[in-house]
């Protein structure tokens, strides 16, 4: 059994699991019930001061008849008195001593409210905070959440006000709703802050309701952008992570989120650079039971590497993630199609005819039968053909031997311009 | 396809028997199952498909909430579509075809396409609309499945389209010969309702060859389909088969179709004699009249016999035994003329015959009687001679000559189609394929009469059987 237990900045848990700030850390009785039930961690619902909340306030989106592909709220952050949260987090941290409580926070922009709200949570022995600069909705017209974390000068000095008097961890939760994360998390370093989280949720619309012409969600026929997440978000969350995990001035470590709803997910984050996950969305789906199969999954999967440690996933893929012009352009794949595992269902060809560079060709065997074959020559090796397949299996993009030596576009770009301030004239 | 499961059999009420055995998908599971679907491409379920029904494309649609596309799509390529989704041997055609046979589980396609014209049905949908008329007039003489295909067809071709139906009602087969728990009666009718409402004009209870002569046809009509089926069921040959209580399969089925559910074999003993889908359909009817013991007889064995194996199953749920390798050769009543016993022979098989079936041959010393109450004939259809001679056409032993091209018969003003051309030793005839000779036989009928070619005649998509509308 590989150890799983996590260390972010200090802050530690039995194993990297936390569910994220969100409806499922609303109160004591959840965040223990989820400790029962195996979580590591808990990232208590925003604290701050109490808002009103909206009726109907999530939507999903589904995809090919399955629920909750992505999913969208408009909820703002705790409803319930500062003093009720803070007796609860009191208790459960009491009776969870070993579990990580970190209390997410959102206050006005100003000095005095960020040592007022990190004094008074740290008085009740959280193990950490984390300043939710990344709320896209409500509070974000009210100057707070996105609104300060859009502006990397907000964030650093936001950061800095909450560390001058914070005695646990700071974690800096970021927006997505910005062109280049990476500014604002740096911002975060430079502010002072332990560790950065990523990512909040994205601006979102989850529909309209081609009947009745309203908004989903709607509130009395009104709608409202929220935040999207689940498992729709994965990809773009990693990318972030990724691309500030590979910054040589992001050098705090990044509690991940956006769409983690396994074990597999929480591997491919933390190889991407994130110390731990924080999900939400598939508990929100499923129940807090599901960490019973992240746990145990993620603990097979350790063992069957040989990994002593959860810990030594961490960045482990970094490396591999790059810019495009260091690329091999001379790199070739080629699709090659198992004709006893395909079931002919044609969908590599049409995909290939229709949509990409017609390389599939319907034939029949020497027996007659239906196949399916790659003219190897004019495949680009752009995988279509395998993502449309059913079947496992059925098609390999394997490494065509073209003979060309690697070289990327930057390179290249270099070589041209050598080559042009060369004594002799190769280029004209 | 889903399995055919018997509900269990009233004998307290008779009627509840003959209501629909398969509930067919609620939207929720039809939602599900559509998705599931791959939309293949080029795929195998369309070329199983004797109509050429675009699966993939109906399927897409029901995934999409485009139900009227849906069924659109599908009575589009078959005119009895919402029948056949009920009674075609899927298994054999689409669903056997579906390449997830490969990897996991057949996409239930007779049960999407049910799911699609149910709603169509359920929504009053009228699908197609009459083509431009061109002054021609076709007659089509039987408004069973292969007749209302082929004035569904004509119609839209902008023909002036009339069947001449023996019955009170149109449907044939559909309407009076598949039993209720499979096929409701309501969902022929909707199938002849649309042809109808295409300006089709359909007169019941008119025979031809009686109620209206061969000679009227042919001259009042530029053109004549003979979709006429087939008829009874032909005698046994044997002693007793006038007796009281003794039935022919065909009107037995009929009777539970049409009239009131009776209970005359309420606890009774019944015998069907023969081992095809209709005997299936005659001895479930049985059962579920209330009868006590219901025996198939057949000379062969279960190798031979013509039913599905799912009707097979199907019978058995409703507790048919079936009696192997025995054949009847006397009904044997009493003083008032009521069957009482059936005295049978055991046979067995010998070399293969004629249809390659091995040929049966009596036991000697092996004559038994069994004490019966009815005994229903279900040993094939005899055919239409007369009709067929009215019209002076050729044929083999009642089975229609036609050109397998054109369903030309040999008048080349009369083409022919379904069961009529039906020829012994093809296995089981099958709705969906009179269905598609329907299609093909208007479109002969076009193509000899268009006085140029029209666009629907230009839009036809030969290998995929469609009508690019």
């Amino acid at each position: 059994m590989a150890d799983l237990s996590l260390n972010l900045a200090g802050i530690k848990s039995p194993n990297p699991y936390w569910l994220a700030s969100a409806p499922p850390t609303n109160s004591g009785y959840q965040v223990q019930r989820a400790f029962e039930a195996g979580w590591g961690g808990a990232v208590w619902k925003t604290l701050g001061e109490p808002i009103l909340n909206v009726s109907s306030r999530f939507a999903a989106v589904g995809f090919n008849g399955k629920q909750v592909a992505g999913f969208n709220n408009i909820e703002l952050i705790t409803d319930r008195p500062l003093e009720v949260n803070l007796k609860e987090i009191y208790e459960t941290k009491k009776r969870f001593p070993d579990h990580a409580i970190i209390a997410s926070l959102m206050v006005e922009p100003t000095q005095e409210k960020w040592h007022e709200i990190v004094k008074r949570v740290e008085d009740v022995g959280v193990d950490g905070l984390e300043l939710n600069f990344g709320c896209p909705h409500g509070m974000a017209e009210r100057g707070m959440g996105a609104a300060s974390g859009q502006v990397p000068e907000l964030v650093e000095k936001q950061t800095m006000w909450a560390k001058e008097v914070a005695q646990t961890p700071v974690i800096v939760k970021l927006t997505p709703n910005i062109t280049d994360i990476t500014f604002t998390a740096e911002a975060a370093v430079n502010g002072g802050a332990d560790a950065v989280s990523m990512i909040n949720t994205i601006n979102s619309l989850a529909g309209v309701d081609i009947d009745s012409w309203d908004t989903i969600p709607n509130v009395a026929g009104k709608g409202a952008h929220g935040g999207y997440c689940g498992p729709a978000v994965k990809p773009i969350a990693l990318n972030m992570v990724a691309e500030c995990a590979r910054h040589p001035k992001i050098n705090v470590p990044i509690s991940g989120m956006g769409g983690v709803s396994s074990w597999r997910e929480a591997v491919e984050f933390m190889l991407m650079g994130a110390t731990g996950v924080q999900v939400c969305t598939a508990a929100m789906h499923h129940g807090f039971s599901i960490i019973d199969d992240m746990v145990e999954g993620l603990d097979n999967y350790l063992d069957e590497k040989g990994i002593d440690s959860v810990m030594d996933l961490v960045g482990k893929s970094v490396e591999k993630y790059s810019d495009w012009g260091n690329l091999d352009l001379n790199h070739q794949v080629v699709a090659q199609i198992n004709n006893d595992v395909c079931i002919n269902c044609n969908k590599c060809h049409i995909a290939c005819e229709d949509t990409s560079h017609q390389c599939i060709d319907m034939l029949k065997d020497a027996n007659g039968n239906d196949i399916l074959k790659v003219r190897e020559e004019d495949c680009v090796g752009c995988n279509l053909c395998s993502i449309v397949c059913p079947v496992d299996g059925a098609i390999d993009m394997v490494e065509y031997a073209n003979g060309k030596p690697p070289m990327t576009w930057n390179e290249r770009q270099a070589a041209i311009g050598a080559a042009s301030s060369c004594d002799v004239n190769l280029i004209k | 396809m889903t399995q055919l499961k018997s509900k269990g059999i009233s004998l307290e009420n008779l009627k509840v028997n003959f209501e629909e055995v398969h509930d067919g998908l609620n939207a929720q599971e039809a939602m599900e199952e559509s998705n599931r679907c791959l939309y293949c491409y080029d795929a195998p379920c369309i070329q199983a498909c004797p109509t050429g029904i675009d699966i993939p494309k109906f399927i897409k649609k029901i995934a999409s909430g485009n139900l009227k596309g849906s069924a659109t799509t599908i009575m589009s390529s078959n005119p009895v579509g919402a029948t056949c989704a009920r009674v075609c041997p899927t298994e054999e055609l689409c669903e056997g075809a579906c390449v997830l046979n490969h990897s996991t589980e057949p996409i239930l396609i007779g049960d999407l396409q049910r799911f699609a014209t149910d709603w169509a049905i359920k929504n009053e949908q009228l699908l197609f609309k009459p083509g431009k008329k061109n002054g021609k007039k076709v007659a089509v003489v039987g408004g069973g499945p292969a007749g209302l295909s082929a004035a569904r067809e004509l119609a839209r071709f902008g023909y002036d389209v009339t069947i001449f139906e023996a019955e009170a009602e149109a449907g044939g087969l559909d309407t009076y010969g598949i039993v209720s728990f499979r096929l409701p009666q309501d969902i022929s009718r909707w199938e002849v309702d649309q042809v109808e409402k295409l300006d089709v004009e359909i007169r019941t209870n008119t025979r031809v060859g009686t109620d209206v002569s061969f000679e009227e046809l042919t001259n009042n009509y530029d053109s004549i389909v003979l979709t006429i089926g087939m008829g009874n069921v032909p005698m046994l040959g044997i002693e007793g088969e006038d007796l009281d209580g003794v039935h022919d399969a065909i009107e037995f089925v009929k009777s539970t179709k049409s009239g009131p559910i009776t209970d005359e074999l309420l606890g009774k003993n019944v015998v069907v004699v023969g081992a095809g889908n209709t005997a299936i359909d005659a001895a479930t009817c049985a059962a579920r009249k209330g009868a006590d013991d219901v025996k198939i007889v057949y000379r062969r064995t279960r190798n031979e016999m013509t039913a599905y194996e799912f009707e097979y199953d199907f019978a058995k749920q409703d507790d048919v035994e079936f009696n192997w390798l025995t054949q009847p050769i006397e009904i044997i009543g009493n003083e008032s003329g009521k069957v009482t016993h059936l005295k049978c022979v055991k046979m067995a098989l010998g070399e293969p015959d004629g249809d390659g079936r091995r040929r049966p041959s009596p036991v000697e010393n092996s004559e038994f009687v069994m004490e019966v109450d009815a005994v229903i004939k279900a040993i094939g259809q005899s055919r239409y001679t007369d009709l067929i001679e009215g019209f002076g056409l050729d044929h083999e032993g009642g089975v229609v000559t036609v050109d397998p091209e054109t369903l030309q018969t040999s008048n080349p003003k009369v083409f022919s189609a379904g069961d009529v051309i039906f020829a012994k030793g093809q296995g089981e005839a099958m709705v969906v394929t009179a269905a598609q000779q329907g299609k093909e036989a208007a479109m002969a009928i076009h193509k000899q009469l268009a006085p140029e070619p029209t666009n629907a005649y230009k839009s036809f998509n030969k290998e995929e059987h469609t009508w690019l509308t």
